[in-house]
């Protein structure tokens, strides 16, 4: 079993904990904690994929990743201004046609 | 990179974040799983360094665990403090909903691992084409010399999303403070007299840095970022006269810089973001000067979350029974 390998499932796994986290829950800081973590996992299998490769690193996709970390940080950013926003306005943090959690 | 002796770090490194991400997903208390959230991205760093991507990992540390878990719990105190504290729980899910979403997750892991495996492989990637031209970068660092030169593209709308960012946020609501005073203590008056100066020396470093070797724009402006937070939490505040035009000029000031460089290669008869060969070097450092000082702010601005009022950003002290409530 190979280091890019190890890495790569651990990405794929990260993305699916991330999709099982934004179905499950209706609290919206969770949904946009499930949605960095499904980036974290695509980033890591990205990187992975790229390293299978003997050598010096390929440059581009480390580039390219982060470009998606800032990018990620700006949507978590619009998006928890929402939630804090509808949490004042309506004073539920989940959207509405979702039960009252817990 | 192949397996050695360091292979029983590298099945631990993966379970503990799997786990650390399971764990932040599933614990009921929501401030918990936004503490355990922040570890998981500054382990998440310790992986991009064993997948031999320091510039990845640096930008993970600081953006990704810094930035990301300062604008988390800055969003859950004030989540906490218009809807309550409430736990949250996954909703009830039927036995049959549950082995089927189980299966279809564990088909889709399958799937995944086994297409990316079929990927063709290419003997260093874009690596030789990027070494062969990283003379003509301007800079000595591939990562740098591909994020601000050959897809500097990738770069300039990056910048442009960030402002949306900001725009979008000023749009929603005005700024409101997430403290009711200044935190006021010896302790943070000490450790900010000698945090901020390191704080601006190790950002303006990682920027040098940049050129070279890894580190760069985006890494120096958290760091800048952090110690503008640091000293708005210990009660420094942007001047009234400062927080209207002069502050939004700041803000675009570094997208702006990079767009009129971007421009040049038009108007000399290049192709849009082909710096002219003999102004490269400097053109590229002055860019990234002034992108990181307008992507400090850019940061400091959503962790602040709101459009300035031009007022203090504090309100007048609060009544005691207010005082009680905070957390």
């Amino acid at each position: 079993m190979s280091v890019p390998l190890i890495y790569t499932a651990a990405g794929i796994f990260l993305f699916l904990l991330g999709t099982y986290g934004l179905v499950a829950y209706a609290h919206l800081l969770r949904k946009i904690l499930a949605a960095n973590i499904m980036g974290s996992g695509v980033f890591m299998a990205f990187i992975a994929v790229a390293g299978r490769t003997p050598g010096a690193p390929d440059p581009v996709p480390h580039a390219m990743v982060l470009t998606g970390i800032v990018v990620t940080v700006a949507f978590t950013s619009v998006a928890l201004a929402l939630a804090v926003r509808i949490a004042r306005t309506s004073s539920r943090v989940h959207l509405s046609g979702r039960d009252e959690e817990q | 990179m192949t397996p050695g002796p360091l292979l029983l770090f590298d099945l631990l490194l993966p379970a503990v974040l799997l786990w650390l991400a399971w764990r932040s997903l599933t614990s009921s208390d929501l401030f918990r799983a936004v503490i355990l959230f922040i570890a998981f991205n500054l382990l998440l760093a310790l992986a991009w360094v064993r997948l031999e991507a320091p510039d990845v990992a640096l930008a993970e540390a600081a953006i990704g665990a810094g930035v990301t878990g300062t604008l988390l719990l800055a969003a859950l105190t004030r989540i906490e403090s218009a809807a309550g504290r409430r736990l949250s729980r996954p909703a009830r899910w039927r036995p049959a909903a549950l082995v089927l979403t189980g299966t279809a997750l564990l088909a889709a892991a399958a799937g995944l691992l086994w297409s990316l495996r079929l990927l063709p492989t290419m003997p260093g990637g874009l690596g030789p084409l990027v070494d062969r031209h990283l003379a003509e970068s301007g800079v000595d660092h591939p990562v740098t010399a591909v994020l601000l030169n050959f897809r500097g593209y990738d770069t300039l709308l990056e910048v442009a999303v960030l402002l949306l960012a900001v725009i979008a946020i000023w749009c929603l609501d005005e700024a409101v403070p997430f403290l009711q005073q200044p935190l006021e203590s010896p302790l943070l008056t000490g450790f900010n007299r000698m945090m901020l100066p390191i704080l601006l020396l190790s950002a303006g470093y990682l920027l040098w840095l940049g050129s070279h070797a890894p580190g760069g724009a985006f890494q120096a402006a958290s760091l800048l970022a952090a110690g503008l937070l640091l000293a708005l939490f210990s009660g420094a505040s942007l001047p009234a006269q400062w927080s209207g035009l002069p502050l939004r000029l700041l803000l675009v000031l570094g997208f702006l810089a990079f767009l009129a460089a971007a421009i040049i290669g038009p108007l000399t008869g290049r192709a849009l973001l082909h710096y002219p060969p003999a102004w490269v070097k400097p053109l590229i450092l002055l860019v990234e000067w002034l992108l990181t000082l307008s992507i400090a702010l850019i940061l400091t601005a959503t962790v602040i979350g709101g459009r300035p009022t031009g007022s203090r950003p504090y309100p007048p002290p609060a009544s005691p029974a207010a005082e009680g409530r905070q957390r």
